[in-house]
């Protein structure tokens, strides 16, 4: 293994990240202070409590969520998707390394940015509500799963982009609408029969439910299938991406 | 001693039905100068490609010192470097850390000293903390290069390096080719610039339409595909070539002052000595003779046109 490789890669893209801290770490946690801020004071007043948890407690683990998908989609998509639009893609492709070796320099690269931006935020939000984790264990789990399942689809979404408008129209049109129709800031229980049952097929709901169990013991699915179905995407895009690696698709003509 | 690339049977079409490549058998000597030429669309870029791991080949089998570029694809990529003809370099990174990601890259450990042997071989040193969204379009070419030799590879594709770079970074470079070359580095170069290939390299091969037309040794290359022209100054001008003379390639100067005279110095039979001979009987002196050899540039030409 050509872990020497997987380092440059990996150091240059936690590089990239710091260089441009403004963007990767400042402007998420300013917008997750202002869902706070929004949603906590606007709705929070209206809902004071869910299952027991204050409303303001209760978005907590949906906001790391929604953040952790975006921008774990965002670094990973970006990071693969730059070099092939300026060209330097012929370095990596040029270079002693194995696909698997490529995979888990950038898609490591990218989780261990969302991981510590789903950190940061958490931190965040401990200035503005009281915060409970109660099982921590599944908080870092689910945490670090959703960060490197995702970040293999955003590196599924950069291979496959053509274009920068392609880069961002599935995180746009697909991720943030599943994430705020996923149970992110209200209770699956709170809507009607009908759109309860719609919600069930909603991938990110699973994700929400599970990391809102580690925080506080409650969930709207079962934690067994919140956590079988994260493991089920993060299988299915291991293949998408082994796919892509067999056939060169978009990368080796 | 075996080659150090031999390539076999490689062909190459694309998904549009387009055959970039029809069965090309090379051989690269080892510590050679290989040029290759060939007009654009030929084929270069794609063959060179596809010994570096870039794109697929349809068929056919490359090895790189022995070794086979898909089944031992790393120890084969670890000996090549590449220098691309576009300036792709990630914008934002340093002169510093992107030669020293390349050396990382090629799984070599870091080695600051040589890198910035290179770096000052390159007259980059003074740049190095530089972004390369800042560097001018010769300093990029040289950044180009020195990724490329971070890794100490034993086999280095230059495609079109001295592609819109001026005359002194050009002579730099050759100079550093020839550095390379004393080092033992096996160096392919693709050029539209024949005089660089006429200047600098060992052996030449010709590729045009996706086939090989020639491979040869530059200077036999010159000797047989020759054509030597012989100059005549005349005392006084000519309106015309006299009708006699239409036996002989003959063209004459617009003033009327020179008949140039072009033949293959392969022939049995020139033809310099009786032009000479009829010249002086039609009573056409002359005051200076000279005779020139054609160029690579010529040469190529003529290849290539034959080829169409």
């Amino acid at each position: 293994m050509n872990l020497r490789a997987v380092w440059a890669i990996y150091k240059m893209e936690m590089a990239r990240a710091f260089r441009t801290v403004l963007q990767s770490i400042v402007s998420p946690v300013i917008s997750t202070s202002l869902y706070f801020v929004v949603f906590g004071s606007a709705i929070g007043s209206r809902i004071t409590e869910i299952d027991g948890i204050s409303y303001g407690a209760f978005i907590v683990p949906g906001l790391i969520m929604l953040s952790l998908l975006t921008q774990s989609i965002s670094n990973a998509s970006f990071a693969i998707y730059f070099p092939k639009f300026v060209g330097s893609i012929y370095e990596l492709l040029s270079a002693p390394v194995s696909y698997l070796e490529i995979i888990i320099a950038y898609v490591g690269g990218a989780a261990t940015k969302s991981i510590i931006l789903g950190l940061i935020i958490l931190a965040t939000a401990a200035l503005f509500v009281p915060l409970t984790i109660e099982h921590p264990f599944w908080m870092l789990a689910f945490l670090v799963l959703t960060a490197v399942t995702f970040s293999l689809f955003g590196f599924i979404i950069g291979i496959w982009a053509r274009s920068f408008e392609q880069l961002q129209l599935v995180p746009l049109l697909i991720i943030t609408p599943l994430t705020f129709l996923g149970g992110s800031f209200y209770s699956i229980d709170m809507l009607p029969g009908v759109w309860r049952t719609v919600t069930l097929f909603n991938p990110v709901l699973y994700l929400v439910s599970g990391f809102r169990w580690s925080f506080y013991g409650k969930s709207d699915v079962s934690i067994g299938i919140s956590l079988g179905m994260t493991v089920v995407f993060l299988f299915i895009c291991i293949a998408i991406v082994a796919w892509i690696f067999r056939t060169g698709y978009r990368l080796r003509t | 001693m075996p080659s150090i690339i031999s390539i076999s049977g490689v062909t190459k079409t694309y998904a549009t039905g387009f055959k970039a490549l029809k069965e090309i058998n090379l051989d690269i000597e080892r510590g050679e100068i290989f040029a290759l030429l060939g007009p654009n669309g030929a084929g270069k870029t794609t063959l060179i490609s596809i010994v570096c791991g870039i794109v697929n080949r349809s068929s056919g089998t490359v090895t790189v010192d022995g070794n086979d570029i898909s089944r031992n694809y790393r120890t084969a990529r670890s000996l090549i470097g590449l220098v691309p003809q576009e300036l792709t370099i990630d914008a934002f990174e340093s002169v510093w850390a992107t030669v020293n990601y390349s050396r990382g890259l090629f799984g070599k450990p870091a080695d600051h000293a040589f890198v910035e042997k290179v770096l000052r071989d390159l007259s980059l040193w003074d740049k190095k903390e530089a972004k390369a969204i800042t560097l001018s379009g010769g300093m990029k070419r040289r950044l180009m290069i020195a990724k490329a030799l971070s890794h100490e590879p034993r086999v280095l594709f230059l495609d079109e390096p001295t592609a819109g770079v001026d005359v002194e970074l050009r002579q730099d470079m050759w100079a550093m080719v020839r550095r390379l070359r004393e080092d033992g580095v096996t160096i392919i170069l693709t050029t539209h610039y024949i005089e660089e290939a006429e200047a600098m390299a060992d052996r030449v091969g010709v590729i045009n339409r996706g086939e090989i037309v020639l491979v040869e040794d530059k200077a036999e290359l010159m000797r047989t595909l020759g054509r030597k022209r012989l100059l005549l100054e005349l005392r006084s001008p000519l309106v015309t070539i006299p009708e006699t003379f239409s036996r002989y390639a003959l063209e004459l100067s617009p003033d009327g002052n020179q008949l140039t005279y072009t033949y293959d110095n392969q022939s049995e039979r020139p033809g310099v000595a009786s032009l000479l001979r009829d010249l002086e009987t039609a009573g056409i002196q002359f005051r200076d003779i000279d005779t020139q050899n054609s160029s690579l540039e010529e040469i190529f030409v003529n290849l290539v046109r034959r080829d169409a």
